[in-house]
């Protein structure tokens, strides 16, 4: 993975300081909280209802497990011993005070981390592929592509108050497993006909109040453009976004209302003028980075046998390993989906776990998937059964990767002071249910997605089944959605009706999944069921 | 407008020139009239509009009416790429934490409303040992010292 030199290190610790200095500016009552508010969002600190929340950044997901230590050491010292993943790949603490935020940035900086743009109007924590560099169907590893994009967009002294967020995923796979085209810029690295690598931008993507796909605006731009092109891409937004509504800010508005092909032929212009200016990297520094993710030494011989006769750890094999490009080495997810447990979150003692598996297991390295779970990538089929039993004791072996189980969720009205709803009892509700019934196995892959509040952090426009809380005359109320999916097959979830109590949103979801056990075909997902059915079965089913 | 820079002790300038004497007239004046050397860019405004006219202007002034407005960043960018030397001021809400973005965008002059605090400007504007990218104030960007 990605190593600091000693630029990449500088560039944090000045970063630390600076935060100390507006910290103490802010205490002093030099500036003003509206003053002070972007400043610390742009390092991850937001108020939430009960404390501050850090947002730590875990670029495209990979961290070791020194990393991962010290995020457990975190949450001992300043929090209260658990963090929470989230569907960015990041990890955030939910107990934070404010007077400890330059403490927590400086051991942060320690061990190659930081909290830089998790918040604020300006480029995000730049999301890729969890199973980058191991999977089996994957063009090429596409984190040096998105590690590039991390040095320029940090600090970008042109795009630090953009009219919103912008969020960008880089992918390697026709597999989309990072919701490439619901984000503002998806990049998908692709090969053309000449067999050179180059990167499709798919610009105009998200989630939020009004969910879009991103088109795609340039099938191939070359490798040594990409920089420049996505600086185009930001220059027409920073122009042309606006500034009048931030719930219209957003750059799928933008090329929305100008068109694709106005935004396209702007970006072009924009490109063409650039190309000038000096603004792209060398390759050279595209291939420096490539160094860092070269494969590991994987056993040439590894054997491919797998002993099955454990029914448990045939079925946690069966649902949380993916297939791996090396013979005889699967990738495998850590659920942080117990049944009845908080999506997302894990104890200290649960992170060092995670860490000290991952050394003994997969070459050092972990992976934080938007699902909110974690990933070893790199783990020989031999040691399977060991780390399945570690993870067994340590109540992290739950078999419910892809299952109605595992659920995303926002952290709703629990700790964020935009929900409308509570999300998590809801998550508990439904995995409790669908566990007790055993209906888990039989739905097979289902994605669930429940957010607090339109502004859909929970991601339920792409859930097979979503869950949307919202607040009818002071009395927490779920809407139900159906047919999202944030994968190659991307779609946009859409509303059933009327909606539902917190009881009756979890029986809303036993039906509908009945519905799907009663109408299937063999072979069918979920999804796959309710496009060839559509929403009218349903909704008998609901309000007949 | 009669806030003439040159009688404004909010002032703060990275030239050697004197400043222009008289006042920045809009966008839509200075394309209408042939004299002014002086102009006003506000955030709505297209700065390339101004690009065939560079030669003959000596102030360009970018109106920061909010802070978290960063359109002035790109008007800023745009002219120096273009080939722009004259003096190039933020005025507004121009506050100490954005003035290194600003000066890495291609400002050399700030007129902000509240005066800024000469210790607060100085470490802002020391703050930042390198940079990661390429912009209008031509600093070495990292990529270009690891393969120096």
């Amino acid at each position: 993975m990605y190593l600091y030199d000693q630029y990449d290190q500088a560039m944090v610790d000045a970063r630390v300081a600076e935060f100390r200095d507006q910290a103490q500016r802010r205490l002093e009552g030099k500036l003003t909280e509206d003053q002070f508010k972007p400043l610390r969002l742009m390092n991850g600190l937001y108020l939430q209802l009960h404390a501050y929340m850090l947002r730590v950044a875990i670029p495209y997901g990979t961290l070791n497990s020194r990393q991962m230590h010290a995020l457990a050491d975190i949450a001992d010292k300043y929090d209260r011993g658990y963090g929470h993943f989230t569907t960015r790949q990041n990890i955030q603490y939910n107990w934070i005070k404010l007077e400890d935020a330059g403490d927590i940035l400086a051991d942060l900086a320690e061990v190659e981390m930081h909290a830089i743009q998790t918040s604020g109007n300006c480029i995000r924590n730049i999301s890729s592929d969890h199973f980058a560099g191991a999977a089996a169907d994957e063009l090429v590893d596409p984190r040096p592509y998105a590690e590039l994009l991390r040095q320029w967009s940090s600090f970008h002294p042109e795009f630090s108050y953009l009219p919103r967020k912008f969020k960008i995923a880089v992918i390697a796979s026709d597999t989309d497993r990072a919701a490439m085209r619901l984000h503002d810029i998806g990049i998908q690295i692709v090969r053309n006909d000449a067999g050179e690598l180059g990167a499709a931008f798919y610009v105009g993507g998200g989630m939020g109040r009004t969910p879009m796909i991103a088109p795609c605006i340039k099938e191939f731009v070359p490798l040594d453009r990409l920089v420049t092109y996505a600086e185009a891409c930001l220059r027409v937004y920073n122009r042309h976004g606006r500034r009048d509504n931030k719930y219209k800010a957003r750059i799928k508005i933008l090329v929305h209302e100008m068109g694709a092909e106005e935004y396209t032929r702007q970006v072009d212009a924009e490109f063409e003028h650039m190309l000038s200016q000096g603004i792209e990297p060398p390759y050279a520094e595209l291939e420096r980075i490539r160094t860092f993710f070269e494969d590991p030494l994987f056993e040439e011989d590894a054997s491919a046998d797998i002993d099955r006769s454990d029914p448990d750890f045939a079925l946690w094999v069966a649902r949380n390993t993916h297939a791996h490009k090396a013979a005889g080495y699967v990738s495998a997810v850590i659920s942080l989906k117990p049944v009845g447990g908080i999506p997302g979150d894990a104890t200290s003692e649960q992170m060092r776990l995670m860490a000290d598996l991952a050394k003994d297991y997969s070459f050092d390295e972990m992976r934080v998937m938007h699902t909110q779970n974690i990933v070893l990538p790199h783990v020989r089929l031999a040691d399977l059964h060991a780390l399945w039993t570690a993870l067994e004791e340590a109540g992290l072996g739950s078999p419910n990767l892809d299952t109605i189980e595992d659920i995303i969720a926002c952290p709703g009205l629990d700790y964020c002071s935009l929900a409308n709803a509570r999300s998590i009892p809801v998550a508990q509700k439904i995995s409790e249910r669908f566990a007790a019934s055993g209906k888990t196995e039989a739905l097979g892959k289902l994605k669930l997605k429940i957010s607090g509040c339109i502004n859909a952090c929970g991601h339920h426009h792409a859930g097979h089944i979503g869950i949307l809380g919202v607040d009818k005359k002071g009395v927490e109320n779920y809407q139900l959605l159906l047919g999202g999916s944030e994968a190659e097959d991307v779609s946009l979830a859409k509303i059933t009706g009327p909606g539902f109590d917190e009881a009756g949103i979890v029986d809303a979801v036993e039906t509908a999944a009945d519905v799907y056990l009663r109408e299937r075909e063999e072979g069918e997902r979920f999804l796959d069921t309710y496009r060839r059915i559509g929403m009218a079965p349903f909704k008998e089913a609901l309000y007949g | 407008m009669d806030n003439l820079s040159s009688e404004n002790d909010t002032l703060i300038r990275y030239r050697d020139d004197e400043p222009v004497d008289h006042a920045a007239v809009t966008v839509d004046s200075f394309l209408d009239q042939s004299s002014a050397s002086a102009v006003r860019v506000e955030p709505g405004d297209d700065a390339r509009e101004l690009l065939p006219h560079l030669d003959r202007l000596s102030l360009v002034e970018v109106n920061f009416p909010a802070f978290g407005d960063g359109r002035g960043y790109s008007s800023a960018q745009i002219l120096r790429e273009a080939g722009y030397q004259g003096e190039l001021r933020a005025v507004g809400d121009v506050l100490v934490d954005q003035v290194a973005y600003m000066r890495r965008c291609g400002f050399d002059a700030f007129d902000p409303d509240a005066p800024l605090n000469e210790d607060d400007l100085e470490t802002a504007l020391s703050r930042w040992p390198e940079v990661y990218q390429s912009a209008a104030d031509k600093r070495t960007p990292i990529w270009s010292k690891r393969h120096a």
